[in-house]
């Protein structure tokens, strides 16, 4: 049965340092409040897993939360180069990463495996590609036709951080629209935190693609409103595409970075003071 | 172009670009389609002369019909107007490696004369001179999509003699074809000043046809190996207004409903 937490409480328990951490949602439902938590209780040597780390790793990273980095994609969506990851891996600045770098498809391949207790996963996939020399994958022969195939292990994370658009006073999580590999990710970890746009009664139908994870599948709940800016939650909030273009501008460089982070996320107490600050900026 | 805003047929190079690749999807075809240049290009033949195309994101969204160009690959937009939206896992196996999928929509940093495609590192893998996003869902889509359309600008940059990493194969580093992959590979590369095919025995890609205004010694100029000049050279048919009126239409509505987002 998932608890009903606080969020800080919930990153303390949940994220050791060292852990392997995947923070999920693909474009849409990104847990940036969770990904704020980690950052404002300066948790070290994360081997952070996500198939398309954007905005949060690259905060993750810039303040050198990460050894390492398991991914598919790393970008800003729409605007361009995530410039913290770049300092990372071309200067190894505050430190160098460990890459283990997929495509989309073996990414999902490796969480799918690790949800269905396997040690790897298959796909027709990587080939003629120079991944394959570059990243933890496989040929191997099918044992029925003989097709060659590439086999890559599974994605197991000690703790999986997704948000959604609900929960109940049980913990059961309700989620609709884009949910991206975040099923997968939760049913592949060890222990799972979902952060909630709001708590209700009875979980309720009222989008595209409702996915529902029971309660006994989760291991914190906490109520964050807003909890996914500047990502959206498809019937609550929409994408903040302006703060995505600032971000080429603030992340750009070292010290105009570390004064944001400072102002927006250390010294803010918790993510409504972030969304206040947030909302002032849009005003101010 | 100082004309331009006044005559309605006068066009830039990207929107001729755009134009023709859309002119390469029919409607019923079911396109992959990649964020940026290319779902622009999809969208367009959708709203114009293909209104039966059917489009999927690698987001999960599939039989989408955005009428605002998305800005991220997983925009609330492309889920909104989705005929169903499936999880990034499905998409990936059910619906590409299942073979449903008949034109896988790409661009890239690099293409080389072979048509494979760079968008992990400019330099060495391991020192990077750039490190660009990586991967995401190209190279299953340059393999299992039953052919490929490629599209970026031409320039000596973009188009090398050979990719500093292969990301997703087009007819692999020697051009020795497309060994252990599905589809039939990049089948077009549409560009700024012109379209390529891959030569059917050779696998090197060759000028075939070039854009209006376009001289042959600029297409040849901004390609980084010696590009060989189809015999004859076909010129590409210019935008129609009819093109060009939905194609801006598109933009502006869709820089309008970007602008909004911010207010």
């Amino acid at each position: 049965m998932a608890e009903i937490v606080s969020l800080a409480d919930a990153v303390g328990d949940l994220v050791p340092d060292g852990a392997t951490v995947a923070m999920e949602g693909f474009t849409h439902l990104i847990p940036f409040a969770a990904g704020h938590e980690v950052i404002r209780q300066q948790k070290k040597d994360l081997m952070l897993a996500r198939m398309t780390p954007d905005v949060i790793y690259d905060q993750l990273i810039g303040m050198g939360c990460a050894r390492g980095l398991i991914f598919s994609w790393g970008g800003n969506p729409g605007v361009g180069s995530l410039h913290r990851f770049r300092d990372a891996v071309e200067h190894g600045h505050p430190r160098s990463l460990e890459l283990e770098e997929h495509s989309h498809a073996g990414m999902a391949a490796r969480y799918a495996a690790g949800a269905s207790g396997l040690p790897f996963g298959v796909l027709r996939g990587y080939a003629g590609s120079d991944l394959l020399t570059h990243t933890r994958v496989a040929r191997i022969s099918c044992p029925f036709t003989g097709e060659e195939l590439a086999a890559v292990p599974a994605l197991t994370p000690d703790v999986t951080v997704i948000h959604a658009q609900q929960a109940d006073r049980k913990g059961n999580v309700g989620m609709w629209g884009i949910t991206g590999v975040q099923r997968e990710a939760v049913l592949a970890a060890r222990s799972s935190i979902v952060t909630v746009e709001e708590i209700v009664d009875a979980l309720s139908v009222t989008g595209p693609n409702h996915v529902v994870l029971p309660t006994w599948t989760v291991t914190a709940v906490a109520h964050v409103p807003g909890g996914s800016h500047p990502s959206y939650s498809m019937g609550f909030t929409t994408r903040d595409n302006a703060f995505y273009t600032e971000w080429d501008v603030i992340s750009r460089d070292r010290d105009t970075f570390s004064e944001w982070m400072r102002e927006f996320v250390i010294e803010t107490p918790d993510h409504a003071a972030y969304l206040d600050m947030i909302s002032s900026r849009a005003h101010g | 172009m100082a004309e331009a805003e006044h005559d309605q047929t006068a066009f830039t190079p990207d929107e001729m670009m755009t134009v023709t690749a859309a002119r390469g999807l029919r409607s019923g075809q079911v396109c992959f389609v990649g964020i940026g240049l290319p779902s622009e290009a999809a969208n367009l033949a959708r709203l114009s002369h293909a209104p039966d195309v059917v489009l999927i994101y690698e987001s999960g969204t599939i039989g989408t019909r955005p009428e605002i160009l998305p800005l991220s690959i997983g925009d609330g937009e492309l889920a909104e107007k989705a005929d169903l939206v499936v999880s990034v896992p499905e998409v990936f196996s059910y619906w590409l490696q299942g073979g449903r999928i008949d034109v896988g929509f790409l661009s890239a940093a690099q293409i080389d004369r072979y048509g494979n495609l760079n968008s992990t590192v400019i330099g060495s893998y391991d020192h990077p001179d750039v490190r660009l996003p990586g991967a995401g869902g190209a190279p299953e889509i340059a393999s299992s999509a039953g052919e490929v359309i490629v599209m970026l600008r031409q320039n000596p940059r973009s188009f090398v003699d050979s990719v500093d990493f292969v990301t997703s194969v087009g007819f692999g580093r020697h051009g020795e074809g497309r060994v252990g992959n599905v589809g039939a590979g990049p089948t077009v590369v549409i560009t700024d000043l012109g379209v390529l095919r891959p030569d059917p025995v050779t696998h090197e890609l060759s000028l075939t046809a070039i854009h209006p205004g376009v001289s042959v010694d600029q297409a040849v100029t901004a390609t980084g190996w010696d590009l060989v000049v189809g015999e004859p050279l076909e010129i590409s048919e210019p935008p129609t207004a009819a093109e060009l009126t939905i194609l801006r239409g598109l933009k502006a509505r869709t820089s309008e409903a970007h602008a909004r987002s911010r207010a």
